[in-house]
């Protein structure tokens, strides 16, 4: 559109226009190649990667390491945990998030400045790491599926940005299903939450991330309990592993046992499969995501 | 991009006489908030309390009023200890460099984007750039090691290709490149990321402004310079103060990655340094005094960046 305007461009424009495609085409490729080199490695077979030399595609294509690390139980152990968690994770973070930000969008609503203070002080407010896993301990939740949920249901900040979506509704519509005798709550489930879809959607995307990504409360509360661990966790040991020499090592699982003789390729192919989840949903709620970011920054 | 207003401004305050009518007619709303102040009295407001571990010499398992106070010991043993001036040295290193660069890069892209003619491009070139962010640190952190590792890694063969190393670099194995390799990952990371919201903001310059500019001779970079940075710059100021209220608490979880035991001088921040020593050694109190510190410290930076940002804005983000 613009091009068609210049019939004549001067020598700094063609310049510019140079410096402009050249260094987004760097971070293009430092962006992705990353990426494709880990997922070719992934597919190479293992003796044969060892050599290197591989870019972009598998030299000698197998899928060897794949069967590999499915066939061990830790990791389908943690796809479960990661699945679960991600799951009631994000339903049990959206629920407590909209409903709260319902109420704080009731400006007749006479608790309404308390709560919202009250709230808004927990995005300042942070006892720190140590006087959290010591409460975390008195309250029992170590070494349950809880402590992956419960610590982390409600964040201010999401519900902010749902509110702010709230107070765009018109408000005639909730007087209206007054009149006709719905109940606050009847409200919220029936008119606010279908109405409210988009913020959702984004808020869905990043509670999800968040619980898909996490492997530090697994680390710290639930390292010890097999059953518990979750994907990342077990991609950070095998990880570790090799950067650290295993001393600093906690658990003592198959994982361990694996993580000192996995070679390369099925140290890719463990990091494909944490990460491929992601990609999945990535493209179809990129449109909310990026609104929902926008509004989230203007709003704080 | 248009800020939502409040509608209704309805409702004198109710006085007391007034409370219990309204809250039997608002239960419902009662019933919807008051499970999440309960929660969030658990779980932000109680840690709180937990500070008073530090004041004491707190041992697991006794009630709090069996635990021996002992002042300020811990504090003391904090400001004597080497490694906490380490760490501390780290964190700010690492923060005002992730600072600078996570808030200056962005910028520059987002800028470069908006001079992408090709439409499909941008959108592709987008699309990569928000990639990495929604992979874990986990992930990242493995990827990074293996483009920097000295057998086969891209970087160091990229390196040897272009003749400019004779041998590979042991980027992981030296202190000095730690910081440097923890800032150049976040930016990798959040890049993209970042740029959606100074796009938004360069979305909302009017475009009569380049036409004019171009009626002008005003040349692209000109443009740039004149019209699109000044346009963004609210934006860019907002962002600026909000970073520097996050200031040191840049946590611990690149670093805990990234790290390890070659490089721990400079890799250790005061959350890193609170978790091997408060958690790992079972040293409760002086981990949670090391907690004080960074909280102390992040209060005291957001309310300096709070004031900035009032004398120059007239707002308060706070």
């Amino acid at each position: 559109m613009l091009s068609k305007k210049l019939s004549t461009t001067s020598w700094q424009d063609r310049l510019f226009d140079l410096v402009v495609y050249v260094a987004i085409t760097i971070v293009t490729i430092a962006t992705l190649y990353p990426f494709l080199n880990v997922l070719a490695i992934s597919f190479n077979d293992s003796t044969d990667s060892i050599k290197g030399g591989i870019t972009i595609f598998p030299r000698v294509f197998t899928f060897k390491n794949y069967e590999t690390i499915f066939a061990f139980s830790g990791l389908m152990t943690g796809l479960k945990i990661s699945i679960l968690r991600t799951v009631i994770g994000t339903i049990l973070g959206l629920i407590s998030a909209s409903m709260l930000a319902f109420t704080l969008s009731r400006v007749d609503f006479q608790a309404r400045k308390f709560v919202s203070t009250f709230l808004a002080l927990t995005m300042y407010v942070s006892g720190g790491l140590i006087p959290f896993y010591i409460l975390i301990k008195n309250l029992d939740m170590m070494g349950t599926f809880a402590v992956y949920v419960l610590p982390s249901l409600v964040s201010a900040f999401n519900v902010f940005i749902i509110r702010s979506f709230i107070d765009g509704l018109p408000y005639a519509l909730q007087e209206s299903a007054k009149l006709d005798g719905a109940n606050d709550f009847t409200i919220y489930w029936r008119i606010i939450l279908p109405l409210t879809k988009p913020a959702l959607a984004t808020i869905a995307l990043f509670l999800a991330v968040g619980q898909w990504n996490a492997w530090f409360d697994t680390y710290l509360y639930n390292g010890s309990k097999d059953s518990l661990t979750t994907l990342q966790y077990e991609l950070m040991k095998v990880i570790q592993s090799t950067t650290t020499n295993a001393d600093s090592f906690r658990g003592r699982n198959m994982t361990q046992v694996m993580a000192q003789i996995s070679p390369e390729s099925v140290k890719m192919a463990i990091t494909i499969v944490v990460t491929v989840p992601i990609l999945i949903v990535y493209p179809f709620l990129q449109r909310y995501f990026v609104k929902g970011m926008t509004l989230g920054s203007v709003k704080s | 991009m248009k800020a939502i207003t409040k509608k209704n401004q309805l409702e004198p305050k109710p006085t007391a006489a007034r409370f219990w009518p309204i809250f039997s007619q608002q239960k419902y709303l009662y019933m919807m908030a008051m499970p999440f102040v309960v929660w969030a009295f658990v779980f932000s407001y109680l840690p709180l309390w937990g500070w008073t571990m530090a004041f004491q010499k707190y041992k697991p398992g006794k009630s709090f009023f069996e635990q021996k106070w002992v002042g300020l010991q811990y504090f003391r043993e904090l400001f004597h200890d080497e490694q906490f001036y380490n760490a501390l040295r780290n964190t700010l290193a690492m923060s005002i460099m992730g600072l600078l660069a996570g808030f200056i890069i962005p910028i520059v892209f987002a800028v470069l984007l908006n001079e992408l003619r090709l439409q499909t491009l941008k959108r592709f070139v987008q699309t990569v750039s928000y990639l990495p962010h929604f992979v874990s640190w986990v992930v990242a952190a493995g990827i990074i090691t293996k483009m920097l590792s000295t057998d086969n890694g891209a970087v160091n063969d990229l390196l040897m290709s272009l003749h400019l190393i004779s041998e590979p670099i042991q980027f992981m194995a030296k202190g000095n490149f730690f910081w440097g390799i923890v800032t150049a990952s976040d930016v990798w990371k959040e890049t993209g990321w970042n740029t959606i919201i100074y796009l938004a903001a360069i979305s909302g310059i009017g475009p009569e402004l380049y036409e004019a500019a171009r009626v002008d001779g005003a040349s692209r970079l000109q443009q740039v310079r004149n019209i699109t940075l000044p346009g963004i710059r609210t934006t860019i100021i907002i962002l600026l103060i909000i970073s520097i209220g996050h200031l040191i608490s840049i946590g611990f979880e690149k670093q805990f990655l990234l790290g390890n035991n070659l490089v721990r001088d400079y890799s250790q921040t005061l959350d890193l340094y609170a978790l091997n020593y408060g958690l790992g050694m079972g040293r409760f109190s002086f981990g949670t005094a090391i907690n004080i510190f960074n909280s102390v410290v992040s209060v005291f930076l957001l309310l300096l960046a709070n004031g900035i940002f009032k004398k120059i804005t007239k707002e308060s983000i706070i």
